[in-house]
């Protein structure tokens, strides 16, 4: 791999930014949002709540992890959209950048934007609702870096299926977060959802994640074999999405897809 | 420097190139000629890597397309009118962004050589959408020579020109073939212009070549006062032609 040619990706992107608010602000915004909103809810539950729990670290908690599990996605995903907005796949692929590069390319990116909207959900919930970190301990790294990893699966899996499915299937790609979610157990215990769901549930790096955040809070003890099993599903899934994405990118070389992708089908 | 052999490419029933083989030799501009449809632009997209062939092989500076793509793409380059570059990027950053894809050495340099070799330096910091047709062909084709390319493309690179930028964009495009080390594929419909710049043409019918020669003499050779006349007898006539060419 060029580390030239991924800085060109990158460098790229920041080009863009830079020029752009309404391409800042969004990384910003959103996750604003949803955190001031779950803030205000989790201080009413607390209020209303007879149970004695604070739902602070559990549901605030939960926001916070899973915004920053959507914004890596994301970030993968409008880096890759941003070549299909401005029609220029012919000339980034006729060029001697890998697909290795490519979407390495589109990782950094994604880290870089995704770390800026954790700095700021991680300053707004601590200092405004509370929410103290400490409580999930020294396994918040292991947390943010599964679903990190996954973020990334998913954004490589939406941008093959956007490659194969032309411009229009764009708009499956935003809402695929808030489809996964009730199978991912991100507010409730898996245990709570019926068993076809628990099982994809368990496919699902997140439930592990989410699973083990709620263990934490309650004071139980934390089984780090579920923290592996995450892991792992979460690195077997980036591979699978890079092979599929190389996949998507032959067939649409072989069929003439690629060359003519505005037609969004060669059929 | 390329060397097409027996190239095919079928979709389903249609035969869109069929057996083409040719070459493009250092120096040499060649002219890629058919009506539309006649798989010149496949045939480029296919040198390109972003197609692949259904059979035959395609080797630019030795290094096969299919096998040792990053290699072959590395010393080429291309220009078409359907591939713009980002119009949200400026000069610049595009010269800067493609720069880097193509691992240019001293990029900043080439970079200001560029801007100044296509009269291009007012327009350093403007974005490539607010710039008119002609001077988005320049940007293009700046970016087309960045890596100083063995084997450049062009396809109809002065189909939105007017005529005195196109006169313009002829002579750097000769000047590029006489004074770097690289040949040039061309593709155009304006016949003037290509027996003006190229030194051989390919007739191109159906994803078959039907006729190849120097562009100054051909129409003579076949009965015809011009290129043009010989073009429009060979789009429509193309088998009566083929037959003629053969005796």
């Amino acid at each position: 791999m060029n580390p030239r040619r991924i800085g060109g990706i990158v460098l790229r992107q920041f080009y863009l930014m830079r020029g752009s608010p309404t391409r800042v602000l969004p990384m910003f915004a959103w996750v604003a949002i949803d955190i001031v909103l779950w803030g205000f809810i989790t201080r009413w539950l607390n209020q209303v709540s007879h149970a004695g729990m604070d739902f602070v670290p559990t549901l605030l908690g939960a926001v916070l992890l899973w915004d920053f599990f959507t914004r890596v996605m994301q970030g993968v995903t409008t880096a890759f959209f941003e070549d299909l907005w401005s029609r220029n796949f012919l000339n980034i692929f006729a060029t001697p950048l890998s697909i290795s590069e490519y979407l390495s390319g589109l990782v950094l990116t994604s880290i870089v934007t995704s770390a800026i909207g954790l700095l700021l959900m991680l300053v707004l919930a601590s200092t405004v609702f509370g929410l103290s970190f400490l409580s999930y301990g020294v396994l918040l790294l292991p947390f943010l870096l599964v679903l990190f990893l996954f973020g990334i699966a998913l954004g490589v899996l939406a941008s093959a299926i956007v490659l194969r499915f032309g411009p229009a299937s764009e708009w499956l790609v935003w809402p695929m977060p808030a489809l996964l979610s009730p199978f991912a157990g991100v507010f409730y215990p898996m245990s709570t959802l019926p068993a076809w769901m628990r099982a994809v549930g368990h496919l699902l790096p997140p439930s592990y994640v989410f699973e083990g955040m709620r263990t934490i809070v309650a004071g139980e003890p934390f089984a780090y074999v579920n923290l592996v099993v995450g892991l792992g599903l979460a690195l077997t899934e980036i591979a699978l999405a890079c092979w599929c994405f190389a996949r998507v990118y032959r067939y649409a070389v072989n069929s003439g897809l690629l060359a003519r992708y505005s037609a969004e089908s060669v059929t | 420097m390329l060397v097409v052999d027996h190239l095919c490419k079928r979709y389903r029933d249609t035969v869109a190139v069929d057996d083409l083989s040719f070459e493009v030799r250092p120096h040499e501009i060649v002219g890629l000629l058919g009506p539309n449809g006649a798989g010149k632009t496949t045939t480029i997209n296919m040198i390109l890597g972003v197609l692949q062939p259904s059979a035959g092989n395609i080797r630019i500076e030795g290094f096969d397309v299919a096998r040792q793509r990053r290699r072959a793409l590395a010393c080429t380059n291309f220009a078409a009118v359907y591939a713009p570059l980002p119009g949200n990027l400026t000069v610049e950053q595009n010269l800067r962004f493609f720069g880097l894809i193509y691992d240019v050495r001293d990029l900043s340099a080439r970079i200001e050589v560029l801007l100044e070799q296509f009269n291009l330096r007012g327009f350093r910091d403007t974005k490539c959408g607010l710039l008119s047709s002609g001077e988005q062909t320049r940007v293009t084709l700046a970016k087309a020579v960045l890596n100083a390319p063995k084997l450049l493309l062009l396809d109809e690179p002065t189909a939105s020109l007017d005529p005195a930028t196109a006169q313009d964009v002829r002579a750097l495009i000769r000047r590029i073939a006489s004074e770097g080390e690289g040949g040039i594929l061309w593709t155009s419909h304006n016949m003037y212009e290509v027996q003006e710049v190229c030194h051989r043409v390919l007739f191109l019918h159906h994803g078959k070549i039907l006729l190849q020669g120097d562009p100054k003499t051909l129409p003579e050779q076949h009965g015809v006062a011009t290129l043009d006349e010989l073009f429009i007898r060979l789009a429509r006539e193309p088998l009566a032609q083929t037959t003629e060419v053969a005796r």
